[in-house]
């Protein structure tokens, strides 16, 4: 996205940080639980709130989860790596610092593609991903003169995935959202739930004149937690700079919130203490060495990822890259798809009846597609129906209505209602025959040259089958029988 | 028969397992010995009805012969370890009233292996100073004396109520922390045997932290076998402390065989420092003699990076302290003192709840972490930590053991160095370096000064070779005969 | 490095530790003469060394990723000062922050 101001064309440069919630039983230093929605420091242990004498042990899992989101991206990992303790004060920070990595992360740099709505893809460079706590929560809504703390989440693994500013515009950090999002819930690593904070995104926004390579001064828009909201604060931000500049002013380096509700950014009034966060490694803990073959191991055993399985989807089922990048961005779509697709003469059917039919009953219905009313199996047998020339396209549309409605599958809907569609020749010919004696007056008009009738004629012939004779078949009768 | 609390560990262990004493005597006896020694202000926390009930349940223990290592032996633990539903304060006001749920991995050792608690003993404030005088529950006074002066000294610190508790024979062993020498230079100045052990010996799961890549817990006792007795207690290896190493803890009574033929003794040039008084040197010298006469020979060393040691440390343990204690906020345990927003009420809590010397470590280690100076101070510092751990490495190349002095002097006055803050730090001189390398290292009571003050004399060990280090020290309290005792106790 | 004043103050802010402007000054002082002290390392050459990170040769042990811990709310708010009890839950509570 381009800006032009009064003063000329501006460039959006966007970098974003994301914290993405390591999917584990327990916390990433105590045994606590993680599940999301327990009453307040019901999940808390002496470790998580930071009790004296308490100290963190690392949960073997939630490394692996990281490692294996770094090979995920294509990143380097790094075979000894650092916890350091970032230092500041706040109510949800027990300690009074954070246990995260610093100068030695545990994953380096790597690559993430997106997938634009164009076809297109963009290659955006990720920096780094490192392992660190959650905080607590605290809740300002509560009473009058207080804060109240919840500890739940405090000590809960995250993964800090920051990409490089390579981002130029509220789409394509869109799409990288998307497509982090896709890549973790396919390896598992993170369930990507925005509304439950298991994702949250800071973006880093600045501007600068078309062509320049200097950045701008940039703003932090903390905590924004969906990908919608995330294209709107960037949008709105980025204005905001460019019309500030262009009256003169410049941009504070500052740390901005998103207001949803107003579509704004403003920034967060709580006066910044000049933060200095002390960074030093964790003496509490010691260097994490990972062994070169068990990440070996791990890299060996990462599930096909959105990439490659666009790439076989476009290869092996002919489907369009569009198809193909709208299939694989959930991994369980993209499972239900290759169950339907799998095997059959003509995979693009199926990407056809998941794509539009499936998708728009899922959308009205407002579920996932775990939870769909027909599974992969029961839409196979329909599209199996279809293709074996037992019911038209058209009845499969009502088949599919039916088997939302009821969970039926489709070859017992077309049995009971009879829907099985006339191939038997004879009987076509009978129905054709039947519209072609009724309708002289049209006979004579196609005769006479207005071809384009057939379709009335084809119509007519359906509907005295009840909509079950072959369209295909009728066509031909109708054409041999007109002697068109 | 001698009383019940002149006993030495070993010797009641013996007794109680004959038979011949009763864990509730022996408890009881020590009770009313903490009792009288109130003016010592040994302890912060004293708990004479835990301490009975737990010998009842020792006699029990005792009586099926299924006793552990210290089975109805009375201890008293520092209050800088967390012991569950007891009052914990660090002596420190800032964890006003605080009863941790959880007892710390070293104490619970000492329970499972039958030890009685006698209670909580007084420290320096999170265990910073070497005087004992900065403990929010007031200074601690050593039983000692000097001769015709009956000036109250300090007891050295921060373990220092352990070790006056210790020396005046109202408990028979108590755990201590070292983090620059905390543990050697009282029992340097009381007249005991202190030892802290290599670094990742004992957990430190449940000790509130001071400097965490230096503290380390470890016993105070009167004899070295009775040391040897109760670190065999203490240590284990803890899943709960990432820095806590798995290794078997060895039977460190065996080692105590007296035969060091054949050993080798490092003596560090560097160590004989400027001013050093002249009886700490002929101590020194006399402790050398000694272990030449028991067959073990003398090689000079060198640990180039000694001086270096003190400043490295006040700059490291300042900064993990500082860290350390980020937690006591006034949020969910301890002191809180209001204020008109959080920052308020947390500058207000930490000015009031900690005191000068804990503030003024807090501050540096804060500065010397902050940025734009990083690099210059604690990085610098880990690098000359480097530095010190490879001279020990070096020097462990000619020898098995070194011999130093444990502290410079012996015990001084309550308020002596008070306003001197660095004069103060040069107590831990020979004791720093120790922590800095993680090594073990152990001070026996060697002799008295001219003023009638007992002084002590050190062994360093390579890690891990605590057996090696109550070996020599074993042959060095047989040589020295340490029998003086303060005065008001015979 | 000498410390002035505002370097104290902005300390002590970070330490979050209140120190009235009165007691500034003698706080500088004390300060100022650890540092001066400890700058005694300058003088050690350095160069090549790495930082010692940990004083035990071992590398990082780590835990299996069970449920082991937590789930005693009543005892994680029994040392608070303040506490509410909300359901089967509580909160620790501080003075209202605005952000
Ligand atoms: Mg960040
Ligand atoms: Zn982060």
């Amino acid at each position: 996205m381009l800006i032009d101001g009064k003063t000329g064309t501006w460039e959006l440069v966007i970098g974003l940080e994301v914290h993405a919630q390591v999917t584990s039983k327990a916390k990433l230093f105590s045994g606590a639980d993680t599940v999301f929605g327990a009453e307040p420091n019901t999940q808390v242990s002496f470790v998580d709130a930071a009790f004296p004498g308490m100290l963190p042990v690392i949960n073997r899992f939630c490394v692996e989860q990281a490692v294996k989101t770094g090979l995920g991206l294509g990143a380097e990992i790094n075979l000894v790596s650092i916890f350091d303790r970032k230092n500041y004060f706040y109510a949800d920070l027990p300690a009074g610092y954070q246990i995260s990595q610093y100068t030695r992360p545990v994953v380096g740099k790597g690559t993430l593609v997106l997938d634009m709505p164009d076809g297109q893809s963009r290659t955006v460079g990720i920096t780094r991903l490192h392992l660190e706590q959650d905080a607590g929560k605290s809740l300002h809504d509560q009473h009058p003169t207080k804060t109240y703390v919840d500890l739940n989440r405090s000590g809960v693994a995250l993964m800090e995935i920051v990409s490089e500013p390579d981002l130029r515009s509220p789409e394509e950090a869109g799409a990288y959202l998307k497509k982090l999002r896709a890549i973790l819930r396919y390896l598992g690593t993170c369930d990507g739930n925005m509304e439950e904070g298991s994702m949250r995104c800071d973006a880093n926004v600045s501007v600068r004149k078309q062509g320049s390579k200097e950045l701008g001064t940039r703003c932090e828009i903390k905590n924004v937690n969906s990908v919608r909201f995330v294209m709107q604060a960037i949008e709105y931000e980025a204005n905001r700079q460019v019309e500030l500049i262009e009256e003169g002013g410049t941009v504070q380096q500052e740390t901005r919130l998103f207001d949803s509700g107003k579509g704004v950014t403003r920034s967060m009034r709580s006066k910044e203490h000049a933060h200095d966060y002390r960074y030093f490694p964790d003496p509490d803990l010691l260097p994490l060495v990972l062994d070169e073959k068990w990440v070996a191991g791990l890299k060996a055993a990462l599930p096909e990822l959105p990439d490659t399985k666009r790439e076989r989807f476009i290869k092996d089922f002919k489907l369009s890259p569009y198809d193909a990048s709208v299939l694989v961005a959930e991994k369980e779509q993209a499972e239900y798809f290759e169950a339907v697709a799998q095997g059959r003469k003509d995979p693009k059917l199926a990407a056809n009846w998941v794509m539009s039919e499936l998708f728009a009953v899922l959308n009205r219905q407002n579920l996932d597609i775990a939870r769909s009313p027909v599974k992969a199996t029961a839409l196979a047998g329909l599209l199996d129906l279809i293709e074996n020339n037992t019911i038209s396209g058209r009845i499969a549309k009502d088949v599919f209505a039916e088997m939302v409605e009821s969970g039926k599958d489709a070859a017992a809907i077309v049995e009971q209602k009879g829907l099985k569609q006339v191939t038997d020749t004879g009987a076509i010919e009978k129905a054709v025959d039947d519209v072609i004696a009724a309708n002289a007056d049209k006979v004579e008009q196609i005769k006479a040259g207005k071809v384009q009738l057939i379709g009335w004629f084809v119509g007519q012939v359906m509907k005295g089958t009840g909509g079950k004779a072959n369209p295909g078949m009728v066509n031909e009768i109708l054409k041999k029988k007109l002697g068109i | 028969m001698a009383a019940l609390t002149d006993l030495t560990i070993a010797e009641a262990r013996d007794q109680l397992r004959a038979r011949k004493i009763s864990a509730r005597e022996l408890a009881q006896a020590h009770v009313s010995a903490v009792a009288k020694a109130k003016q010592l202000n040994a302890f912060i926390t004293e708990t004479p009805e835990m301490a009975l009930s737990m010998a009842t349940a020792s006699d029990q223990r005792l009586k099926a012969g299924d006793g552990g290592a210290l089975e109805g032996v009375p201890l008293a633990i520092k209050d800088l370890f967390c012991t569950k539903d007891v009052l914990t304060t660090a002596a420190s006001h800032i964890l006003h009233g605080f009863k941790p749920p959880y007892e710390s991995t070293v104490s619970a050792n000492l329970w499972k292996a039958g030890a009685v608690l006698l209670g909580k003993t007084n420290l320096d404030e999170f265990a910073m100073g070497s005087s004992n005088t900065t403990s929010y529950y007031g200074p601690v006074h050593n039983p000692w004396q000097r001769r015709g002066d009956n000036r109250p000294l300090v007891p050295g610190g921060s373990s220092g109520g352990s070790a006056a508790a210790v020396a005046a024979r109202v408990a028979m062993g108590a755990t201590g922390t070292d983090t620059g020498g905390s543990i050697r230079q009282p029992a340097a100045f009381c007249g005991l045997v202190g030892l802290k052990p290599t670094y990742g010996r004992c957990s430190r799961w449940g000790i509130v932290a001071f400097a965490s890549s230096l503290d380390q817990a470890g016993p105070m006792t009167r004899t070295v076998r009775d040391a040897a007795i109760m670190l065999g207690a203490m240590a284990s290896h803890d899943p709960k402390d990432s820095t806590s190493v798995p290794r078997p803890v060895p039977d460190y009574e065996k080692a105590l065989t007296g035969d060091i033929r054949g050993l080798k003794f490092g003596i560090p040039k560097e160590y004989r420092i400027d001013g050093m008084a002249p009886e700490i040197e002929k101590l020194w010298q006399q402790g050398i003699e000694w272990l030449k006469a028991a067959g073990a020979t003398p090689v000079e060393i060198s640990l180039p990076h000694t001086k270096y040691a003190l400043p490295a440390y006040y700059i490291i343990a300042p900064a993990e302290a500082s860290s350390n204690l980020a937690r006591y906020d006034g949020v969910r345990f301890g002191l809180r003192i209001p204020g008109d927003s959080l920052d308020g009420m947390y500058e207000n809590t930490r000015a009031e709840g900690f005191g000068a010397e804990v503030q003024r470590r807090v501050m540096i280690g804060t500065y010397v972490l902050s940025a734009g100076y990083y690099d210059a101070y604690y990085l610098k510092a880990q690098r000359v930590r480097s530095l010190i751990a490879r001279d020990f490495t070096e020097a462990y190349k000619k020898c098995d053991v070194i011999l130093t002095p444990t502290a410079p002097s012996a015990a001084f006055a309550i308020g002596e160095k008070a306003d001197d803050p660095i004069a103060m730090y040069l107590n831990d001189v020979f004791t720093v370096t120790v922590n800095l390398a993680g090594l073990p290292g152990i001070s026996v009571p060697a002799g008295l000064s001219a003023e009638g003050l007992p002084l002590g004399l050190q062994l360093i060990g390579r890690a891990f070779d605590e057996e090696t280090l109550f070996r020599v020290a074993g042959v060095v309290e047989k040589a020295a005969n340490f029998t003086a005792l303060p005065p008001g106790i015979s | 490095m000498a410390l002035d004043k505002a370097t104290v103050a902005r300390i002590a802010t970070l330490a979050r530790i209140k120190v009235a402007d009165a007691d500034l000054d003698k706080m500088v002082g004390e300060l100022q003469t650890i540092i001066s002290w400890v700058e005694q390392l300058d003088a050690v050459d350095t160069k090549g060394v790495e930082p010692m990170t940990s004083a035990v040769e071992v590398t990082l042990p780590m835990r299996e990723d069970k449920v082991s811990d937590g789930g005693y709310v009543a005892q994680i708010v029994a040392n608070a000062p303040e506490p509410v009890v909300v359901g089967e839950g509580a909160f620790f509570t501080v003075p209202k922050v605005v952000e």
